[in-house]
């Protein structure tokens, strides 16, 4: 049975020190850290007023996930996301969020802190250095860093069953998800055969399923650290995904994959089989593909294009709601807009892909590259179209590129600086964020799936958050407002 | 090689009735409209992209992460 498509964005972003040494580890921790004191200056943070909390909170309940290197900047904001280092990169989780709208809320609420930690980075830094952040996926030298999705799913559905389904999606949905990218870094490959492509990071790609993150990449990834309870739930770690700075292209690659996965919990699929001859070079072929014309093999000897397998998939999911209603992806409209937005880029794409470059990265980025080629009759090698690409994703407003197009708008400006520090209603990530504006200076750690509480007398008290789904403010709006202190608080949940 | 290929679009996948005005080709005043908003992107780029592209790409190196 499939469950409420929970979902969040896990982004690594490129960061260059201008004037600095070259130690991103130390840069990315300067950048966070600045956000960090910034906050703790306005009021919101969970230092300072007893000193040392954080330090005995991490070291005796180890409540924060494990692979936390932590003697790096480790944050959890009022707005219930993640803010930290991980490994050269700032990173940024957003809350878990009740649908894919409210996820692709959270992914720009994201760009706004890094924004102001570049601002805050740049007072703290001597004259002369600045650090600039990128929202891309690889340096063009073949050196790839993540954005990672996550999906809440039915435990009861088997691993095996999942991988072999949603490969079809996860090679093909690139056509709508992909940020383009000039050139190849495929060893081997020359800019000169393949000019440009879909996605930043298909070419990474080299498994078709496996742990791996970081050498090996599998196009499934086989992480099962739920944070959640384990017997009712999985939480699905996709890895094969680009970062978007398009909202549309984050809205449908969050909306197309939950809307899969539920047609894969609830055996829907009936007898379509869409299984690919070989996912890893397929997912390369369409990469390096802009015209969308080629076909990949089906391992039952048919050829299809990306553009005709989502299709299906398309085709499958609509009859699926028209079946059973998309209340797994929320209850206000927003799985139908899911379906609405799919078929409408679908159709673009089949048509000229510069009619959907309002909505999907790589079409954008097409239309300014071929555009600076023409005026000044450049060569696809030129240094200047890899500066577009590269620049493109830069998150400053007076350097984006991406920022100067007109493109569709799913959140509004005012619902972004609101997400910046308030948590999603409609999941556990209520209860975190509201503990941490309230009494962020009793809360020793936060976890995704507990608070541990220090209220100055021993032992520390922790409070798990054991289901995403509870802790929204539908169930503890009213506990909050009632308790007069985090002591009263725990009294009143224990009681 | 592959010799049936997969139908281009389903049945199961009917086009929705479009209305007419995204079914027409842009008029060409349109066009001309959406010329000249890319020719002033481009004008824009011209203004804000780094002034040595060489140096600016080939200093952009990240360590590999997740």
């Amino acid at each position: 049975m499939s469950v409420t498509k929970i979902c969040g964005i896990e982004t690594e972003y490129g960061i260059h020190h201008v004037g600095g040494e070259g130690n991103p580890v130390a840069s990315s921790s300067l950048l966070v850290n600045a956000y960090v004191a910034d906050l703790a200056r306005a009021g919101w943070d969970f230092e300072d007023e007893t000193p040392g909390n954080d330090a005995r909170g991490f070291a005796r309940e180890g409540a924060l996930p494990p692979e936390v290197e932590t003697h790096l900047v480790n944050a959890v904001l009022t707005n219930g996301a993640r803010y930290y280092v991980d490994h050269a990169h700032p990173e940024f989780s957003t809350p878990e969020c009740a649908d894919p709208l409210e996820a692709v809320l959270y992914d720009k609420a994201g760009e706004e802190v890094l924004r102001r930690s570049m601002a805050a980075a740049g007072r703290l830094l001597p004259p002369g250095q600045s650090i600039v952040v990128y929202k891309n996926n690889s340096d063009g030298k073949g050196n790839s860093y993540g954005t990672h999705e996550n999906y809440l799913m039915d435990r009861a559905v088997p691993f095996a069953r999942i991988a072999h389904l949603i490969t079809p999606h996860f090679v093909t949905r690139q056509v709508f998800t992909g940020a383009g990218k000039v050139g190849s870094e495929t060893p081997g490959s020359s800019g000169r055969d393949i000019w440009y492509q879909l996605s930043q990071r298909s070419e990474f790609f080299e498994e078709e399923i496996g742990l791996e993150t970081t050498l090996k990449r599998p196009i499934v990834n086989t992480r099962d650290e739920p944070h959640a309870d384990p017997q009712r739930y999985r939480r699905l770690h996709v890895i094969v995904g680009d970062a978007n700075l398009a909202e549309v292209a984050t809205f449908l690659k969050l909306g197309t994959t939950a809307l899969v996965l539920s047609l894969i919990e609830d055996d829907a699929f009936g007898s379509l089989d869409l299984t690919l001859a070989n996912p890893v070079k397929a997912i390369r072929q369409v990469s390096y593909d802009p015209t969308l014309r080629s076909t990949v093999e089906l391992a039952d000897g048919r050829s299809a294009t990306a553009l005709s397998v989502q299709w299906e998939l398309y085709g499958l999911a609509r009859k699926y709601a028209e079946d059973r209603g998309l209340a797994v992806l929320g209850d206000d409209g927003v799985g139908h807009e899911v379906l609405r937005q799919w078929e409408e880029v679908l159709s673009g794409l089949e048509t000229d892909p510069v009619t959907v470059a309002g909505k999907v990265d790589w079409a954008a980025k097409l239309q300014l590259l071929e555009g600076y080629r023409q005026r000044h009759g450049l060569d696809w090698d030129d240094h200047r179209l890899a500066a577009v690409d590269l620049q493109y994703h830069d998150l400053r407003p007076e350097r984006s590129l991406f920022a100067r197009l007109d493109t569709e708008h799913l959140v509004g400006r005012e619902e972004v600086t609101a997400a910046v520090t308030e948590p999603p209603r409609r999941t556990r990530a209520y209860f975190r964020g509201q503990c941490l504006r309230r009494w962020g200076s009793a809360v020793a750690s936060a976890n995704w799936d507990s608070l541990v509480f220090d209220l100055g007398t021993d032992p520390l008290r922790r409070v798990p958050m054991m289901d995403p789904l509870r802790g929204t403010a539908d169930h503890v709006e009213d506990l909050l407002r009632a308790s007069n202190s985090p002591e009263d608080l725990l009294a009143r949940l224990s009681g | 090689m592959a010799e049936r290929e997969l139908k281009r679009k389903p049945q199961t996948a009917p086009r929705e009735e479009t209305a007419p005005e995204e079914t027409e080709a842009p008029a060409s005043g349109q066009g001309e409209k959406l010329k000249a908003e890319l020719d002033d992107l481009l004008d824009e780029i011209d203004e804000v992209l780094e002034e040595n592209a060489e140096e600016f790409v080939r200093n952009y190196v990240q360590k590999g992460g997740e």
